[in-house]
């Protein structure tokens, strides 16, 4: 049989750069023994912008904008992110009614993140009901956003020292009532998947990625939390105030596809535990704290994360005393879960590679910033 | 424009060195090595002018545990300083002992997480790149981190084998600042094109740099810009 076109030697595909499930530009060099993966490599950087260049030529303040387009379904905690590392390095805190403000606008985020998410991610696998589900209540949470700021994906929607604006008439009541209407839909879309033998099957000790590796590889998120780790930045390390509200670490045990489904579903019934809380108890007072007209930190550098949805969001700050940032590193979480593709995809068939890629959950303008 | 509209701008108060990083604005980046001791900055007063311009320094704190104990117990010499800024813990350490001192973080202090690895250039400096681990212990809850001061050329022993996110960080860090990892297992671009031959993030290219020659083979235009 050896020499002819049916002889089974080992076949390298190029998966992407366009490809509907890479979720962006993401090639995945891949070599597969029949419908064995044995083994891939990510080719990236066709969303590379240079971010971190473009913060050494800009103001702090300028810079600002520029984060949101890093993982632009959830601009509001990449913003977060900088405006805390931005304040520690100036020695500022905000005031409380803007950290309940941002509390609440970065959970509704998270949803919104969370809810592209699953959409995107069950239609990969071919369910392709939930993603219209998924899309409509996301568009209540844009909404808010829309009102609140103008913008609906990259809101800019925080200041170093506080809010980009005071939030509008009726913010409160709306977010009390999305919440309201989002719990309801969570339940549907569980019933439509968490109970769906197809979708069980389809998920259940795919793309495994235990603790051990999950720490090797530096993997945080609901990706972590989904192999037992219950490690979440806002309760480990609070900031911006999380330790004042009452939410769980949804976790699992087993740490594969399913197992991270289903922590990203607990996630958005805790997001909206901790608006409910956050919005029933936003103090009063101003929205800015007191920062200079000219955000010049003195020399030093500061490294501050935040719990995105997909991770460990950090920023690396270094200050020369000067109005623009020496070096500004971002931590992106995308780009380093990403790297963990190739250990889980080893041993699986290709249909399982596009839900290990949906499930990493990664936005290619993080990965490559 | 972005600045803030909003004009309520009390300074803030902990910044000491603010008013003489107002009168030589373009901080020589020589100035950045952390002072060990927060002594010498603090009296800078505009009131005194005739006293010479002391280059702001970074306001640092010692910073001392049971963790800097068994460190400085175990590597002596090979750590320089023990600081902190802002509340962060940091040390300085000489650049051959940096896969040692990751390798005790992690078995015997349980950092076993590796959160990222970065470069920043000091292009004033006789040692221009400083190299930054990020470690943090889920069990101690605590963040900390390493830096060492090298010089172009020196290739820092890569942390791969004790952290295998470190290959795709190490990686990065090559692609913005030349700086090659030793015994990395591919060691190559992975952001810019593999034929690109500006490493970015190095001070002397400006964000207007780019490979021209680059550009017109692969995309047949005469310029990016």
């Amino acid at each position: 049989m050896s020499g002819t076109f049916l002889d089974s030697t080992e076949l390298v595909l190029n998966m992407g750069p366009q490809h509907p499930s890479t979720h962006g530009v993401l090639r995945v060099i891949v070599k597969l023994d029949g419908e064995r993966v044995l083994g891939t490599e990510c080719v990236i950087g066709y969303l590379h912008r240079g971010v971190e260049k473009i913060a050494e030529n800009r103001t702090y303040t300028m810079f600002g904008p520029y984060v949101d387009r890093m993982d632009y379904v959830a601009a509001i905690s990449n913003g977060l992110g900088y405006c805390l590392a931005v304040e520690k390095l100036l020695g500022v805190e905000t005031t409380p009614r803007a950290a309940a403000v941002r509390v609440i606008l970065t959970e509704l985020n998270r949803i919104a993140s969370h809810l592209l998410w699953l959409g995107t991610h069950a239609l990969d696998i071919g369910a392709i009901t939930p993603l219209f589900y998924c899309m409509r209540e996301r568009e209540a949470a844009l909404m808010i956003f829309e009102k609140y700021c103008g913008a609906r994906l990259t809101t800019h929607a925080f200041r170093i020292g506080g809010l980009q604006y005071e939030t509008y008439e009726g913010f409160e009541n709306e977010c009390l009532e999305f919440c309201d209407m989002f719990l309801p839909k969570c339940d549907e879309y569980e019933e439509l998947l968490t109970g769906n033998r197809i979708w069980v099957e389809r998920l259940t000790n795919v793309g495994i990625l235990n603790a051990e590796d999950c720490k090797a590889y530096g993997v945080t998120g609901p990706m972590l939390r989904a192999a037992g780790v219950a490690w979440d930045i806002r309760k480990a390390l609070p900031y911006s105030g999380y330790e004042k509200y009452d939410f769980e670490i949804p976790t699992r045990e087993n740490g594969d596809t399913f197992d991270r489904y289903m922590v990203r579903m607990q996630e958005m019934r805790q997001c909206v535990r901790i608006i409910r809380q956050a919005v029933g108890d936003i103090p009063a007072g101003p929205i800015m704290a007191k920062v200079p007209k000219v955000i010049k930190p003195p020399l030093g550098e500061v490294y501050v994360s935040v719990e995105a949805p997909k991770g460990e969001l950090g920023y690396y700050l270094v200050s020369d005393g000067s109005t623009q940032p020496y070096r500004c590193r971002v931590r992106p979480p995308s780009y380093v879960n990403l790297q963990s593709l190739d250990k889980m995809a080893r041993g699986s068939l290709v249909a399982d590679l596009v839900a290990i890629i949906g499930t990493i959950d990664i936005v290619l303008g993080e990965v490559d910033r | 424009m972005p600045e803030d509209p909003k004009p309520e701008g009390a300074p803030v108060p902990e910044s000491a060195p603010k008013p003489e990083a107002a009168a030589a604005p373009p901080a020589p980046p020589a100035a950045a090595p952390p002072a060990p001791k927060p002594a010498a900055p603090a009296a800078a007063k505009p009131a005194a002018p005739a006293a010479p311009k002391a280059p702001p320094v970074m306001m640092t704190e010692v910073w001392s545990s049971d963790l800097t104990e068994d460190l400085a117990e175990e590597f002596g010499g090979a750590i320089s300083e023990f600081l902190k800024y802002q509340g962060q813990p940091f040390l300085v350490a000489r650049p051959d002992a940096v896969l040692s001192i990751l390798q005790a973080m992690k078995d015997n202090h349980e950092f076993d997480y590796l959160v990222d690895i970065t470069a920043v250039h000091w292009p004033a400096r006789d040692e221009q790149l400083d190299v930054i681990y990020i470690v943090y212990s889920f069990s101690r809850n605590e963040r900390v981190r390493i830096k060492i001061k090298i010089k172009q050329g020196y290739k820092p022993l890569s942390a791969t084998l004790l952290y295998p996110t470190a290959d795709w960080l190490e990686r990065e860090v090559y692609d913005m600042f030349g700086i090659e990892f030793e015994d990395h297992p591919n060691m190559k671009r992975i952001l810019l094109p593999d034929e690109w031959s500006t490493f970015p993030l190095l001070k002397e290219n400006g964000i207007l740099k780019m490979d021209q020659q680059w550009v017109q083979e692969n995309l047949g235009i005469e310029s990016g810009q």
